[in-house]
C-alpha cells in the first residue's frame, strides 16, 4: 500500500538532489534547473500531505497553485537577468560575474 | 505487489533518475531534457494522487513554459554541443556529502514521525471546488492571495522587458 511516507521519501529525494546540483553547477542556467526541482520537491510534499492528512480541505491545492505561479515568475526574472549577464561578461558562468564580490 | 505500487515505483524512478542526471549531465542541453522528464514524472504521480488539475497545471506551466524558457535561453547564450566543466572533485566531494548527510537526518526523522491518516469526509479536489473556494470572499477564500500573485505576475512581466531589452549604445 502507497502512503504519505512514500511520497515524502521521493520528495527528500528530489529536494537534496537539487541541493547537490545548486551546490556543484557553475552555470548560470544549470543552478536555475536546480531550483525548480527543489520547488517542485516541495509541491509533492503540499499534496500529499493534503491528499493522506487532511483529506477534508483544499489548503495544499491552493499552495502549490501559488508555488507555482512564483516558480514561474521568477524562472522568466532569473532568464532576463542571465540573458543580461550575457551580454556584459559574454559568460554565463557564476564565477565570471565578481564586479561586486568584496 | 499490485499493479498500482507498480505504477508507482515506476514513477519513482522516472522522476529520480531523470532528476539525478539533470544535475550531473556535462551537456546542458541534454540536462534540460532530463529535467524535462522529471517534471513529467511528477506530473504523472499528481495523477496517480488523483489531483488532475495540479498535474494538468504541471504540464502546462513547468513542461510548456519553464522548459521552453530554459531551452530558449541556452539557444540565447551557448554553444549547445559544448561540455560544461567539470565541478572541482573536492566541491563534488563536499556537495555530495552535505546533500547526502542531510538527506539521511530527514530520512531518519521521518521514519520516527508517526503520521495520523485522518478519517474526516474527503472534499473532491475537483476544478469546480478549486474555483469556488479560490474566488470566495469568505473565511477561508483566496481571493486576495490570487489578486496579490496577479499584479506579482504584472510586475515581473514588465520587469523581465526592462532587464533583458537591448539599451542602445549612445554614440
Amino acid at each position: 500500500m502507497i502512503g504519505l511516507s512514500h511520497m515524502l521519501i521521493i520528495s527528500t529525494a528530489l529536494f537534496f538532489i537539487g541541493v547537490y546540483g545548486f551546490l556543484t553547477r557553475r552555470n548560470m542556467i544549470t543552478m536555475l534547473m536546480a531550483v525548480e526541482l527543489i520547488l517542485n520537491s516541495v509541491n509533492i510534499n503540499f499534496i500529499a500531505f493534503n491528499k493522506y492528512l487532511y483529506p477534508g480541505k483544499l489548503e495544499g491545492v491552493f499552495f502549490t497553485v501559488f508555488i507555482i505561479t512564483i516558480a514561474a515568475a521568477e524562472a522568466a526574472v532569473a532568464i532576463a537577468i542571465i540573458i543580461n549577464l550575457y551580454r556584459h561578461y559574454k559568460s554565463i558562468d557564476s564565477e565570471d560575474a565578481d564586479t561586486m564580490k568584496f | 505487489m499490485g499493479v498500482s505500487e507498480l505504477i508507482f515505483y515506476i514513477l519513482a524512478a522516472t522522476i529520480i533518475g531523470n532528476a539525478v542526471l539533470a544535475v550531473t549531465s556535462r551537456k546542458i542541453f541534454r540536462s534540460a531534457i532530463y529535467l524535462l522528464f522529471s517534471l513529467i514524472g511528477i506530473a504523472g504521480l499528481y495523477f496517480y494522487m488523483n489531483y488532475e488539475f495540479i498535474a494538468a497545471v504541471q504540464v502546462v506551466v513547468y513542461v510548456g513554459g519553464i522548459v521552453v524558457l530554459i531551452i530558449f535561453s541556452i539557444f540565447l547564450t551557448h554553444e549547445a554541443g559544448n561540455d560544461m566543466k567539470k565541478p572541482s572533485l573536492l566541491r563534488a566531494i563536499l556537495a555530495g556529502l552535505a546533500s547526502l548527510g542531510a538527506m539521511a537526518l530527514v530520512l531518519w526523522t521521518l521514519q520516527m514521525e508517526c503520521f495520523m491518516p485522518s478519517d474526516a469526509a474527503a472534499v473532491e479536489p475537483s476544478v469546480n471546488n478549486i474555483g469556488r473556494q479560490m474566488l470566495s470572499t469568505t473565511e477561508h477564500g483566496y481571493l486576495l492571495p490570487f489578486e496579490v500573485v496577479s499584479i506579482l505576475l504584472l510586475a515581473a512581466m514588465i520587469g523581465c522587458i526592462v532587464i533583458a531589452i537591448k539599451t542602445r549604445q549612445k554614440a
